[in-house]
């Protein structure tokens, strides 16, 4: 029999996590293998070069550019403050000498006699990686990062705004259904990371915002308030450098109740200290946003395996796009034939059992599979 | 080489879908025999784009009785009901081969280095240029923030300027550009500028990245030299992009050939048919992520990628791009703005799934429009006569102001156009990949219309490099679904003005009638060559001019005829009852949609 792989998000009880927190260029790693590190702990820092000026000397010289090297008196390497000499022409008799003097403080890190330009750096950003989440340093790429290790709960979102926050977790809903209200959230809720159970609109997100809520996970939100909240269209799915609250959702956009299972486990670790990022990469190596909260359980194997994926008959799954999106069914079976839907495409399918009883057939492409222990 | 060639197995990895297709020789011709397809693995948890290639051969093995794989291995000895004799691929998945071309002018040299990677199957991120009015820190800032694949470093024409390119290369060496993939490897970048400049060139990057050098790209204004630069481009994708990518060193060791990129293996296709029909063909390939179009006018090749222009990854672009009202009016049907783009969305964020209702199908086709509607308008912004080339005038020319830089498509000396990609191969109808090619593309006069029967161009464009006559031949039997002519008049006119009459012949039998502004018709025809007699009214033009009547013989297809009196600008009524009964018509002649809603 053909397997048949379908996408699915995780949604873990006590899972191991490994994390790379990697610099985005060489630098230096903070810590040792085996250390047990909390969210907020520095694990590795580098510097990113800082922006750069160019001086074309040849111009301000009036020189021609294989001459500036004559007149240059730093040398590539050399550290600057503004207002230093840096280049001077010869004049005449000694006199009536133009000069050049930095702009900026900095570095001379070109210098050409082909251009008749000198390129100064300015002062190098600091880049600074914490852990984001408890746990234990696993591995250690030298002058890279390092790979944490965590057990805990792992839940992932279907897309999210926003990077990588740190907060206490409040449920503000009793369920997966309910509508939140402007009056559910106040100034309590500062820095907290809160779930509400069905979707949110705009004006909800920008009070949140305002009160200095870090992170809200929900079911969903119209495509068109996260536009307003970017403030442009969100044409592809790559998120995750926005400077906001950061949202999660868990479904979808529009009007969509959070999955009951999702709400539960997120309802057991109300209160916790979690760890969120709503980056997400719908492409090449897709990322998804996530949820983490780390638990004291002794790690138990019951990791997420490659055959969790493949969809077989009594696989519960959830479906996908219209008509049933949403909906959580069981397959009771898969046919081999293609079958025509009522858009006449012809599609493998397979034929779903719901909770409410009803069975429709539904393309398999339009299936997601709960990863969940 | 070829003569023991039987049995072909070909994978094409797109961002969405792993295709497989097998050819087969079958009494002295080559054959499509069976296709699979699964989704494609690049991302978590399998991050081993060879996972959707096995799916793939398993499907083919299941339909097809025959054992391909052992073990996760390609069996590559034949015999009856086993193995392939060879096993190739193409890939446009992980985003595909991400470039930065620069050169000293944007619009010449900039332009050669945009077309030699466009060419090779490349997404240009941005093109770096001595005039392109950005300070420098700006671009090193962007170089740094891009992280592309390779550069293509051009400029000046040989004995031409020296120290702009030098500038470029400073500029390069300043950013000191990380690649998106490895954080330990060289960016490779290649080197097609003024040859004077060559040693200085290496002087300012040896040290700092991987400097390929090869001759000019644009040795003189007048003379493009694109070849070294686009087979270096081929072979650099090979070894240092793809073996970045999760898990196509893997793959790479299966293939009997190396893996192209998929967009440069459709176009040698493309190619092919042109030189060999000796016609102007325009295609297109409108894929999940990116929708990339093809010309060959007068033997002078053109590639195109709209990198934010897809049906999956990047529908919302085209929302935003288009614009909500130009999608809405192709939709036969009441749906409100946020309903509609939060269905747009949820395709965007879950990209593997598919329409099961009529209504979410033709949602998905009216986005496809607009898709190719935009890319198409790119195309012709970018596919022109080089610029700044010295044109001698003469008096008459003085009249007839021909400038260079002009777009070269030119759709009245267009014969062909081939579709290509998902929404189109896999249309339930072939009449709505017609009308979908005919609405965006907007043909003028007569124009064949073809689509890629089950998407298999670019594994056929990577056969077509080593095994001619098997590509073509599969191309002709198997790939290409001629799908009938379309007849259109040019400009626009006034609703109902009656614009021309035809007299036609199919199965001996004369089918006569005339065309009205705003008006789309439908004639069943097979494929066959139809003789046809279209009689302009007075000052209308069907592509040969005012008043010119055509006589002659056009194909019919699997669709058949399309009439098109809608103009060269399609007018949607404002009224909303109008325009549901003016889009409704035009499906319900056009025999788009089965009729229950």
């Amino acid at each position: 029999m053909s397997k048949s792989y379908t996408p699915g998000l995780k949604i873990l009880r006590n899972t191991k996590i490994s994390k790379e927190r990697l610099l985005p260029l060489r630098g230096d790693v903070h810590v040792s293998k085996d250390l047990i590190v909390n969210s907020d702990t520095i694990v590795a820092s580098t510097e990113i070069p800082g922006n750069v000026q160019m001086i074309n000397i040849a111009n301000k010289l009036n020189i021609d550019a294989e001459q500036i090297l004559d007149c240059v008196v730093v040398k590539v390497g050399d550290s600057i403050i503004k207002d230093q000499l840096i280049a001077e022409s010869k004049g005449l008799f000694g006199m009536f000498k133009s000069e050049v003097r930095s702009p900026i403080d900095g570095k001379i890190i070109n210098a050409s006699k082909i251009t008749g330009q000198i390129v100064i750096a300015e002062k190098p950003l600091p880049i600074n990686v914490d852990a984001y989440i408890p746990g234990i340093i696993k591995d250690i790429f030298p002058k890279e990062g390092v790979i944490i290790d965590s057990i805990g709960t792992f839940v992932q979102g279907i897309i999210g705004i926003g990077g990588e926050k740190k907060g206490t977790l409040e449920i503000l809903t009793d369920s997966p259904s309910s509508m939140i209200n402007m009056e559910m959230i106040n100034n309590d809720y500062k820095d907290k990371i809160i779930v509400c159970g069905s979707s949110i609109n705009y004006d909800f997100y920008e009070k949140a915002k305002k009160i200095g809520v870090k992170g809200i996970v929900c079911g969903g939100i119209n495509y068109n308030s996260v536009s307003k909240i970017l403030g442009y269209s969100l044409g592809v799915a790559i998120t995750g450098t926005e400077k906001t609250t950061t949202l999660i959702l868990t479904e979808g956009f529009g009007e969509i109740n959070m999955a009951q299972r999702t709400f539960d486990i997120l309802l057991q670790n109300n209160g916790k200290k979690v760890s969120i990022n709503g980056a997400t990469q719908i492409r090449a190596g897709v990322l998804r946003p996530e949820i983490f909260i780390e638990s004291k359980k002794i790690y138990e194997n019951d990791n997420f395996k490659e055959d969790d994926l493949i969809i077989s008959e009594g696989s519960t799954i959830r479906i996908i796009r219209e008509p049933y999106f949403g909906q959580i069914g069981q397959i009771i079976s898969l046919p081999y034939e293609l079958v025509k839907m009522k858009s006449e495409t012809m599609v493998r399918v397979a034929e779903i059992k719901f909770e409410n009883g009803n069975i429709e057939i539904i393309p398999r492409a339009n299936l997601e599979v709960i990863l969940s222990n | 080489m070829s003569k023991n060639i039987n049995i072909i197995l070909a994978t094409d990895c797109g961002s969405t879908t792993t295709k497989a297709i097998l050819i087969e020789l079958i009494d002295n011709e080559y054959r499509l025999t069976f296709r699979g397809e699964a989704p494609t693995t690049v991302e978590q948890p399998f991050e081993d784009v060879t996972r959707g290639v096995l799916n793939a051969i398993i499907e083919i093995e299941e339909l097809s009785g025959r054992k391909i794989l052992d073990n996760e291995n390609i069996i590559n000895k034949t015999s009856a009901k086993e193995g392939v004799d060879v096993y190739i691929s193409t890939s446009s998945a992980g985003g595909g081969l991400q470039m930065m071309v620069s050169g000293v002018v944007k619009s010449m040299t900039g332009e050669s280095a945009q077309r030699a990677a466009l060419g090779a199957g490349a997404i240009v991120m941005d093109i770096l240029a001595s005039n392109d009015k950005r300070m420098y820190h700006e671009k090193v800032k962007r170089i740094r923030e891009l992280r592309p694949d390779m550069v293509l470093l051009s400029g000046g024409i040989d004995g031409g300027t020296v120290s702009h390119v030098v500038e470029l290369a400073e500029i390069i060496k300043t950013a000191n550009p990380k690649p998106r993939l490895g954080i330990d490897y060289r960016l490779p970048i290649i080197y097609a500028g003024n040859k004077e400049a060559q040693e200085n060139i290496n002087d300012t990057l040896k040290d700092i990245v991987d400097l390929i050098i090869v001759p000019n790209i644009r040795p003189t204004l007048e003379k493009e030299n694109l070849k070294p630069s686009r087979d270096k481009i081929h072979d650099l994708f090979m070894e240092h992009v793809m073996a970045q990518a999760p898990g196509y060193n893997k793959l790479t060791k299966w293939t009997d050939y190396p893996i192209m990129p998929t967009p440069g293996a459709v176009g040698e296709i493309i190619k092919k048919i042109a030189k060999i029909e000796k016609i102007s063909v325009v295609g297109v390939d409108i894929g999940g992520a990116t929708t990339d179009v093809f010309s060959v006018f007068n033997d002078e090749f053109n590639r195109t990628v709209s990198a934010n222009l897809g049906m999956s990854y990047s529908i919302c672009n085209v929302l935003s791009d288009a614009g909500v009202d130009n999608v809405s009016r192709w939709i036969p049907f009441k749906i409100d703005s946020i309903n509609l783009t939060n269905r747009i969305a949820n395709k965007m964020i879950r990209p593997t799934t598919i329409p099961q209702t009529l209504e979410d199908l033709k949602i998905e086709q009216a986005l496809a429009r607009e898709a190719l509607r935009l890319s198409f308008i790119q195309h012709k912004e970018f596919a022109v006569s080089l610029k700044g080339v010295q044109q001698e005038r003469t008096i008459s020319d003085t009249f007839e102001q021909k400038m260079s830089g002009q777009t070269i498509v030119n759709m009245k000396n267009l014969d062909l156009i081939v579709g290509s990609g998902g929404v189109l191969s896999h249309a339930p109808r072939r009449a709505q990949a017609m009308r979908m090619l005919i609405d965006s593309f907007l043909p003028e006069g007569i124009t064949q219309i073809a689509v890629d029967s089950i998407f298999m161009m670019p594994q056929l464009g990577i056969l077509s490099t080593f095994h001619e006559q098997a590509a073509l031949e599969v191309f002709h039997k198997d790939c290409l679904i001629k799908l009938g002519t379309c007849i259109s008049s040019l400009d626009k006119y006034k609703k109902d003005r009656k614009l021309f009459s035809y007299k036609i012949i199919i199965n001996k039998k004369i089918i006569e009638g005339e065309i009205k502004s705003g008006e789309l018709k439908l004639i069943k025809a097979p494929l066959d060559k139809y003789q046809i007699t279209i009689t302009p009214e007075k000052n209308i033009d069907i592509g040969y001019g005012k008043n010119e009547i055509f006589t002659g013989k056009i194909f019919g297809g699997e669709v058949g005829i399309v009439f098109d009196g809608r103009g060269r600008s399609i007018t949607f009524s404002e009224d909303y009852e109008e325009r549901m009964n003016q889009i409704s018509n035009w499906s319900i002649n056009s025999n788009e949609y089965p009729k229950e809603i």
